[in-house]
């Protein structure tokens, strides 16, 4: 916990110096820093903190501000629960992208397929369906992995360029193809498919959150309270004693490859269901920021909850920052990645803050790292 | 050259790794720093090779301070240091090691490995240190590589040199040869200082012997005013038996039959050969043998954790080759694994946690999917008294135990169990006197209640100590069998280097050939 909100800090004034220094009129008053030094500074906090306020405003400050955030933060704390639940098992699942794009086709489908299924029903069989889709394509780089020792990041960035050319390929087909149309743009879902809105008609928020709430918390019981997650987390840990100990380990890196494929399959169905409503091509746009996410909450679902929430405030704050101030919208993304680099060097977040490493700290460190050298 | 610790005392937060050490060592002597693992031998060595600053106290050289901030001051001060596992690139040559960091050049960036090499030459007949200046490292046995961390220390000019368990890595011939270096480095004038926690050769090898227990001196003294059985006392601070009590076996039926054995290791190439033999109930088979002569991989795919290329297994009338570690767990089959950290346990994980590895999905740990933590945080805190274990909770993680104490982990783990064939590699490696023993009565414990024993260890010591028999393997292959009654050091020490007896055996000896004892 001390670390990442550490990081959080010391990004987020990194962040204000790149803010600073992009915007003319502050530099150029600090070019002539020397004959008005006042102006230079003034400028300068004037400039970080309108951007900040801003931010702020657009992610929390207003009903419609809160409802953008947690519409941000229901895909992507889906999708880094995955990576999460993946790094617990000694995986990197970088297949996010192709994962949540087959929970997309199999939602979708179900989605605009049938029109007289009541919504109680339809909902969850689309949810479902996703997260099947997810499953299926996760299955493949976790007995791949399992099977010959094809290490999963190759295999998951590959078949994320493969799904990005299946989207293509069913956008070519009349079942999916909208009626009338020859651009690659699928059939809407039907309303009763839809996931309902949670604060009223005007906010997009929908029930998806909730379903991603639960999926945290299904996701910390069964890492923690249940042989499944034992077995998870001792594979994670160390494969060998794991091994020793009679545990299945090519068993448990295919079922939890399905897990996570499962997990990010929901994910996109949730945001199709909820937002997107028909299919495109072209990524999603969150698999890879759940890989950041997963660090950041050091893929403990508590953490991982409040890293997407932070992720999520930071989107939907973006366009009001560029909205109300000159500051580019690019700089949330830089923000973004000064977050991660600072949680990925602990030891210098530490030599900044003078703080000492603790040893439950370490443990979590050890399994991302682990991941790597596998 | 006269090396001198004055008052040393090295504090890490929370703990006093060395308290008011005094030490001094001269030219032309050996003085042996013995103490059990965690007495602060190798704290007290980095803080003399600059790795560690002390907290308080002085070093002197020659009688002047001497202040050292990294081990390039120590080198230049002239105190060299082989460490126990061995700092070598194991892809370069000899010469190409040995020069690291103060390479020859001879113009242009260029290398003077002849230049080097004539030195290096040198410096080897001189001493006896036999080596190949152009062989590569990694084809080298553990023994002549231990030599080129010497002459490396050598080439630069050590006049002090500090030895890191020297003796941990070696066969008993190795041994022996490194006792004539060190006779000759003597001679030469050069200071030694010898760390170890092993008795007989601290009373063979030293002048003076400093005893170290939980970081403070508790005794200086010399060879010819000691004996084994004092030092053992000082080192652990209690009297210790050093031979376990033990009553020659009663064997039962054969519980272990292992016929015609091949496996190959990670690089495909076959590492055991036709092995055959047969545990009985009741009776320990030590398997002897240097490191590295196919034991690992045999214990591996005995234990289901490697392909079993060829040949069979039996536990009683079951045919287990090739049986999952599951499988043969739920046969009563225990295994105290080689590597106690790599595989016997997960670092990261609770005492509890791991105390339930193998038996997490069993009744009352677990209810169909769920665990129960109550009951596992129950049992844990009934073995970590039963077995011993020091810790100051049962949810500390398992890597904050001292080694002998990881070891009494996996022991109560592995030994909570009905039982009929207990597999244990190197079960003592590593640990201090106090541990050695009480495992050691365990494992005898286990024969005793009619449990089959499987020993693999490289100590000779360890062998002789608890074997009914002793099978010794080199190269991949059973070499000689032997009863306890028949075995001597020497016998099985020319067995384990690959000398055979007299009366030549085949390579692969017949089935059950330990039908005579």
């Amino acid at each position: 916990m001390l670390v990442p909100t550490l990081a959080l800090v010391a990004a987020l004034f990194v962040g204000a110096l790149v803010i600073i220094f992009t915007d003319p009129e502050t530099l150029r008053a600090w070019a002539s820093f020397t004959a008005n030094p006042g102006r230079a500074l003034s400028l300068s906090w004037d400039a970080a903190s309108e951007a900040y306020i801003a931010l702020f405003r657009g992610s929390f400050g207003s009903r419609y501000a809160l409802s953008e955030t947690l519409v941000n933060t229901t895909p992507l704390l889906l999708a880094g629960l995955s990576v999460g639940l993946a790094f617990r098992a000694g995986l990197f699942n970088i297949g996010g992208e192709g994962q949540i794009l087959a929970g997309f086709i199999g939602s979708v489908m179900v989605g605009f397929s049938f029109d007289s299924l009541p919504a109680i029903i339809h909902v969850p069989f689309a949810l479902l369906t996703g997260a099947v889709f997810g499953a299926a394509w996760g299955f493949i780089p976790g007995f791949l992995k399992a099977k010959t020792g094809a290490h999963e990041v190759i295999s998951t960035i590959m078949l994320n360029f493969i799904m990005l050319n299946v989207v293509l390929w069913v956008l070519k087909t009349e079942f999916f193809l909208r009626i009338g149309r020859n651009d690659p743009i699928s059939k809407s879902v039907n309303e009763s498919a839809e996931l309902p809105k949670i604060a009223g008609e005007g906010l997009r928020v929908h029930l998806g959150i909730m379903v991603a709430l639960a999926v945290a918390w299904l996701m910390w019981w069964i890492l923690f309270r249940t042989t499944i997650g034992f077995r998870f987390r001792s594979v994670g840990a160390n494969p060998k004693a794991a091994a020793y100990a009679g545990m299945s380990v090519a068993g448990t890196y295919i079922f939890a490859m399905m897990m996570a494929g499962a997990l990010t399959g929901l994910a996109g169905a949730t945001q199709m269901l909820g937002i997107k409503k028909f299919l495109s091509p072209g990524f999603s746009g969150f698999g890879f920021d759940a890989i950041a996410l997963a660090l950041l909450g050091k893929s403990h679902p508590g953490g991982i909850v409040l890293a997407s929430i932070l992720f999520g405030a930071l989107r939907a704050g973006a366009l009001t920052m560029q909205a109300s101030t000159s500051t580019p919208i690019d700089i949330i993304v830089v923000i973004q990645a000064l977050i991660i680099a600072f949680v990925a060097a602990p030891t210098l977040v530490r030599a900044i803050f003078r703080v000492k490493l603790r040893r439950s700290e370490r443990e979590t460190e050890g399994v991302l790292a682990k991941t790597w050298g596998s | 050259m006269k090396v001198e610790l004055r008052g040393v005392t090295k504090r890490f937060p929370g703990v006093v790794a060395n308290r008011d050490v005094n030490l001094t060592v001269s030219g032309g002597e050996v003085v042996a720093l013995l103490g059990e693992n965690g007495a602060g031998k190798s704290t007290l060595m980095n803080v003399l090779f600059g790795l560690y600053e002390a907290t308080e106290g002085e070093i002197y050289i020659d009688d002047q301070k001497a202040e050292f901030s990294s081990p390039a001051d120590a080198i230049a001060a002239g105190i060299g240091m082989v460490h126990q596992h061995f700092m070598l690139i194991p892809v370069f040559n000899v010469i190409e090691n040995v020069m690291l960091g103060l390479e020859e050049t001879k113009g242009m960036g260029r290398l003077d490995e002849d230049k080097a090499s004539e030195r290096l030459l040198s410096l080897s007949r001189e001493h006896g240190l036999q080596v190949e200046p152009y062989a590569v490292i990694e084809d080298l046995p553990v023994g002549v590589q231990q030599r080129v961390e010497i002459l490396k220390a050598l080439y630069r000019n050590a006049d002090c040199l500090i030895l890191d368990e020297p003796t941990a890595v070696l066969t008993p011939d190795e041994i022996r040869d490194l006792i004539g270096v060190i006779q000759s480095l003597k001679d030469a004038g050069k200071a030694i200082i010898f760390i170890s926690h092993k008795l007989k050769e601290v009373l063979e090898i030293a002048d003076q012997i400093v005893v170290l227990r939980r970081g403070e001196v508790v005794g200086t003294t010399t060879p010819s005013e000691t004996n084994e059985q004092e030092l053992a006392t000082m080192m652990v601070g209690r009297d210790v038996q050093l031979e376990v009590s033990k009553t020659p076996s009663e064997p039962g039926t054969a519980v272990l039959r292992v016929t015609d054995m091949h496996v190959r290791d990670d690089r495909e190439v076959k590492v055991v050969n036709g092995v055959s033999f047969e545990v009985k109930a009741k009776e320990i088979l030590a398997i002897a043998g240097v490191q590295g002569n196919g034991q690992t991989q045999l214990i591996e795919a005995l234990t289901g954790l490697r392909k079993v290329e060829s040949g069979n297994v039996t536990l009683g009338d079951e045919d287990v080759t090739g049986a999952s570690p599951a499988t043969l767990f739920k046969m009563d089959v225990a295994h105290i694994p080689e590597d106690r950290q790599a595989d016997g346990m997960i670092g990261a994980f609770s005492i509890a946690d791991n105390l339930v590895l193998n038996t997490y999905r069993e009744r009352p740990f677990s209810k169909g999917i769920l665990t129960d933590r109550s009951a596992i945080q129950r049992s844990a805190t009934k073995l970590i008294e039963d077995f011993d274990i020091r810790t100051p909770s049962a949810r500390s993680p398992a890597s904050t135990l001292s080694g002998g104490n990881q070891q009494k982990m996996i022991v109560a783990r592995e030994f909570t169990h009905a039982q009929r064939l207990l597999i244990a590699s190197q079960p003592t490696r590593g640990l201090d006197v106090g541990s050695i023993q009480y495992i050691h009565a365990r494992i005898v414990a286990q024969r005793d209640e009619g449990a089959g024993v499987l020993l693999v260890s490289s100590e000779l010591d360890e062998i002789m100590a608890l074997a009914d028999r002793i099978a010794v393997m080199c190269a991949g292959e059973i070499v000689g069998v032997l009863d306890r009654a028949d075995a001597t050091r020497e016998k099985v020490g020319r067995l384990m280097a690959g000398v055979r007896d007299e009366a030549p055996r085949p390579p692969s000896p017949p089935v059950a050939e330990g039908e005579g004892s």
